[in-house]
């Protein structure tokens, strides 16, 4: 056990997992010679060959697509989108395809295959490569959805998607690569998907966040505890399947909800949660429910993305007043 | 020092084709058997069979919209008679009736797909082939990761992916080609072009001269053929398949033939279809063409013909009324296969469904 930066663990749970099972494959952009943009594959060429970690054209459609032949194949793909906002130079392959294939094929073809894919923002990247557009996925039956926020969790619940014979949609916060660090174990382990995480404890206002907001939201939750408001961080850790039990166990202790996201307000993911939640927990709520979010616009070049993005003081601001609110 | 340059050919192109319009065979050697043509006929009639058979029960209201093969049966079986289906793979496109047929695929399956039950997609564990593609191009990339992942296996089986000339248009064709260029990954990729993407014409998708060249950009072989013969057909695809077994890699083959009916059954292909054109084509019909060629052999006669045709005629019967008399799926229809593990608000959902339906629980 040591600590390790959530890339470390990432490249340790793919090492591990390629060196057990000869059928795990690496493809997409840059992910040899180079290891990947954020180095997420660095080594795994030089120790597992070119045949099985695959520097692909710059083809998204078909860096997907031809995962989908290669996990029917035999193989259990994990392919690299570079950054989710090119994911929709592959989303017909993705949304049609990759979610439906075993229902198409009425359970003939199940499709053992991860997309990592590193999203959001906060790094001031060039244009379209930042947005939180996991709503897209959410809303594609057929496709599991995961979004860690601590190191451990991101190699333990990789190993689960990659173990999954569902496909998984990996979605990695880019902000988080290097800046998050926690204890991860040097053996291999899984974290099962579908199991929330309780960040933080608290008893005032349940506080729901998801990959790199995880760790905002702690930040903010310390601010609050200093003005005397307990607020409990639940970390999603997946979005498909949700921890629906998990999120009525804390709403029913506080009462309040908020719920942070990095994407545009309109239609995301804690529209989901608002809905759920005021259907699973409506005689539980002592007030309405707020959503910490971006507003409904692109996300912006980077000069301008720290006030696009929901920060500490917003979220003081926000969930403060929701404490405050009388029942 | 001189400028490269790359100017695209206008001139005419012969399609390879080893049979007259007549049905008479060129000077060389028949490519096929003629116990392996009569086969390749018996599925030829058999699709037409299906197709007027299916057409019929659609305008009662008995069958769903659905595309027939007509014109293009030649095209269709003399590809598939290439492949060994032990061991090769197909990746349909929705117009290759036949060559799923002789695959394996159930036909009262493919009934029932298109009579809206979902448990007509189900394809036998030991059938060898991807469901039938709707977003048309969507399956080339999944062909062809497919043969590169069995090619990486050490598997020495193929994988055919039929698309049309419309098709051809998608990025996921020629991001497909590119990528098989470069793994030589052992796939064939069937271009029927058949004039028509619905009411649009060859024309308004490219203006090459053909379809095969476009190969020649990603590095890849390319060959043009007349799909209305039969044995042109097998041939070039025979080679293309055990060029893709030895392991030199991809072939594009662009089988010219016609689609003489219409798009499909909710198509009305008089407000866009030339006539004059259609009858020019209509002359050259595969099936005609490889019965002449086996008259001409003296080994077929209107005796046979019907005898063909009606025992096709009751092998679609039988599939038809496995299909009809197969009990309307219950709302676990919706539901099952979706996952292999399905999340727990799903599995909720699917008990709802069947309380709100009657179904089991």
């Amino acid at each position: 056990m040591s600590e390790k930066t959530m890339i470390e663990a990432i490249r340790e749970c793919l090492t591990q997992e390629m060196q057990v099972d000869n059928r795990v494959v690496v493809i997409g952009e840059d992910v040899g010679v180079l290891g990947g943009v954020f180095r997420a594959t660095d080594g795994l060429q030089a120790k597992f060959g070119k045949e099985r970690v695959v520097d692909m054209p710059l083809a998204e459609g078909v860096i997907v697509g031809s995962g989908i032949g290669l996990a029917i194949s035999g193989l259990r793909p994990v392919i690299e989108l570079q950054f989710l906002g090119f994911g929709h130079q592959a989303f017909h392959q993705i949304g049609q395809q990759v979610a439906r294939l075993r229902y198409r094929s009425q359970g003939r073809h199940s499709l053992p295959l991860v997309i990592r894919s590193p999203f959001g923002g906060g790094v001031r990247t060039p244009e379209l490569h930042s947005d939180a557009f996991e709503a897209f996925y959410t809303h594609t039956p057929g496709l599991k959805v995961v979004a860690p926020a601590t190191a451990y969790d991101a190699k333990g619940l990789l190993a689960e998607a990659m173990a999954s014979d569902d496909p998984v949609l990996f979605l990695e916060p880019l902000k988080g690569y290097r800046l998050t660090k926690d204890e991860v174990p040097d053996e291999r382990y899984r974290v099962p998907l579908g199991k929330l995480r309780v960040a933080q404890v608290g008893t005032d206002v349940t506080l729901i966040a998801w990959s790199a907001a995880v760790n905002v939201a702690q930040r903010a939750a310390d601010e609050l505890a200093a003005q005397g408001i307990s607020v409990e961080v639940l970390d999603l850790r997946s979005l498909n399947p949700l921890d629906i039990p998990g999120i009525k166990e804390s709403v029913s202790k506080t009462g309040r909800v908020a719920i942070l996201q990095e994407a545009p307000l309109t239609g995301g993911f804690g529209s989901e949660l608002v809905a759920t939640i005021q259907q699973e927990c409506f005689y539980d709520l002592q007030c309405p429910m707020i959503r910490i979010s971006a507003p409904d616009t692109p996300y912006p070049l980077g000069g301008v993305e720290d006030l696009y993005i929901p920060d500490v003081d917003r979220i003081v601001a926000e969930v403060g007043a929701l404490a405050r609110t009388s029942a | 020092m001189s400028i490269s340059r790359f100017l695209p050919d206008f001139a005419p192109i012969a399609p390879f084709s080893r049979l007259s319009e007549s049905g008479i065979l060129d000077s060389g050697s028949a490519p096929m058997s003629d116990a392996a043509v009569l086969e390749a006929l018996r599925y030829m009639v058999l699709t037409r069979v299906f197709d007027d058979k299916a057409t019929s029960l659609q305008r009662q209201g008995r069958f769903g919209t659905f595309s027939s093969v007509r014109g293009q049966e030649a095209s269709v079986v003399g590809a598939a008679t290439a492949l060994d289906p032990k061991k090769d793979w197909i990746v349909p496109q929705y117009r290759e009736f036949p060559a799923l047929i002789r695959h394996g695929y159930p036909m009262e399956n493919f009934a029932l797909y298109f009579m809206g039950n979902p448990k007509g997609g189900t394809i036998p564990p030991d059938v060898n082939m991807l469901p039938m593609q709707i977003s048309l191009a969507a399956q080339i990339p999944q062909a062809t990761g497919l043969a590169w992942g069995l090619k990486m296996q050490g598997s020495d089986g193929v994988v055919i992916t039929f698309f049309g000339d419309g098709a051809s248009s998608e990025g996921d064709f020629h991001e497909s080609l590119n990528l098989a260029g470069i793994t030589k990954a052992p796939v064939i990729f069937f271009l029927q072009n058949n004039g028509w993407a619905i009411s649009t014409p060859r024309e308004s998708q490219t203006a090459a001269r053909s379809f095969a060249e476009r190969a020649i950009g990603y590095g890849v072989e390319g060959v043009i053929v007349d799909g209305n013969d039969l044995l042109a057909v097998h041939e070039v695809t025979t080679r293309a398949v055990a060029k893709a077994r030895a392991g030199e890699g991809p072939t594009l083959i662009e089988s010219v033939t016609y689609r003489t009916g219409a798009h499909n059954t909710a198509d009305d292909p008089s407000r866009y279809i030339d006539q004059q054109e259609l009858e020019k084509w209509q002359q050259k019909d595969p099936v005609l063409r490889i019965e002449n060629y086996l008259r001409s052999k003296g080994i077929w006669n209107e005796q046979l013909a019907k005898e063909m045709h009606d025992s096709c005629a009751e092998q679609v019967d039988v599939a038809m009324n496995i299909a009809r008399n197969t009990p309307l799926a219950t709302s676990d229809a919706i539901f099952d296969h979706v996952y292999a593990e399905p999340p727990q608000r799903m599995l909720d959902q699917q008990a709802d469904w069947a309380k709100r339906n009657g179904g089991a629980v």
